[in-house]
């Protein structure tokens, strides 16, 4: 699936997107953000507080218990700031 | 209806111009602009609008939508503007038009507080000493956009 990344989430890992493949046992929103931490000081540092961070899935806002299943773009991005 | 996510600037009187019609008895706008010097930080130079593409549009189209059918509106325009801006430019433009002016006036600051809080858009401040901060989201706009549900 493509990982889309914005605002200082994108600056800390270095990237606006990504094409990752999550292993078959991440479900929801909330285990992509526990993997997406394992996979290296970037991410870590970027999902640290999954609190600051807000996800949609295929362009909708998703829940952190939100299923990932059959999705094609998750965006990962802090709380809006526009206007 | 007419959204609208663009790095150039817009003409906001040509943009009024256009909701007028028959039937519109008020139309009520709204212009963005980038200040000099937000509070407790030194002179911006800056500021650096990012978005979401596709999905702010879809956002922005469906307040839009619910805008329109909240307050019957003739019509209504949402203009944001991205990428980077200095302090005086237009940042965003929305009005409405509708045949009574408290509609308008309403569905005016219902758009402008909606937008803030629910379109993927960020702003980063980057200021005169080389620091740079994505601007967090302030709990008032929050309240302000929550007020539009009661």
């Amino acid at each position: 699936m493509q990982i889309l990344y914005f605002a200082w989430l994108r600056e800390k890992i270095g990237v606006p997107a990504e094409t990752l493949e999550p292993p078959p046992g991440v479900a929801t929103v909330g285990a992509l953000i526990a993997w997406l931490q394992t996979l290296g000081p970037a991410h870590a540092a970027a999902f640290a507080d999954p609190n600051c961070i807000r996800c949609a899935i295929d362009q909708e806002i998703a829940a952190p218990g939100a299923s990932i299943a059959g999705a094609a773009e998750i965006a990962f991005f802090p709380p809006v700031t526009g206007g | 209806m007419k959204i609208l996510v663009q790095h150039h600037d817009f003409d906001a009187g040509a943009e009024l111009a256009a909701l007028q019609s028959a039937g519109v008895g008020g139309i009520a706008s709204f212009i963005g602009i980038v200040r000099a010097n937000p509070a407790d930080h030194p002179p911006l130079t800056a500021l650096y609008l990012e978005h979401y593409p596709g999905m702010t549009e879809r956002a922005l189209t469906r307040i839009a939508e619910q805008a329109a059918t909240q307050w019957s509106l003739a019509d209504c325009t949402i203009i944001h503007r991205v990428g980077r801006l200095t302090p005086g430019e237009n940042i965003v433009f929305v009005a409405a038009a509708s045949p009574h002016r408290q509609a308008a006036l309403s569905a005016t600051a219902f758009l402008i507080d909606w937008l803030k809080t629910s379109a993927p858009i960020w702003k980063r401040e980057d200021f005169a000493d080389g620091q740079a901060s994505w601007v967090a989201p302030r709990e008032a706009d929050d309240r302000e956009a929550e007020k539009w549900l009661k």
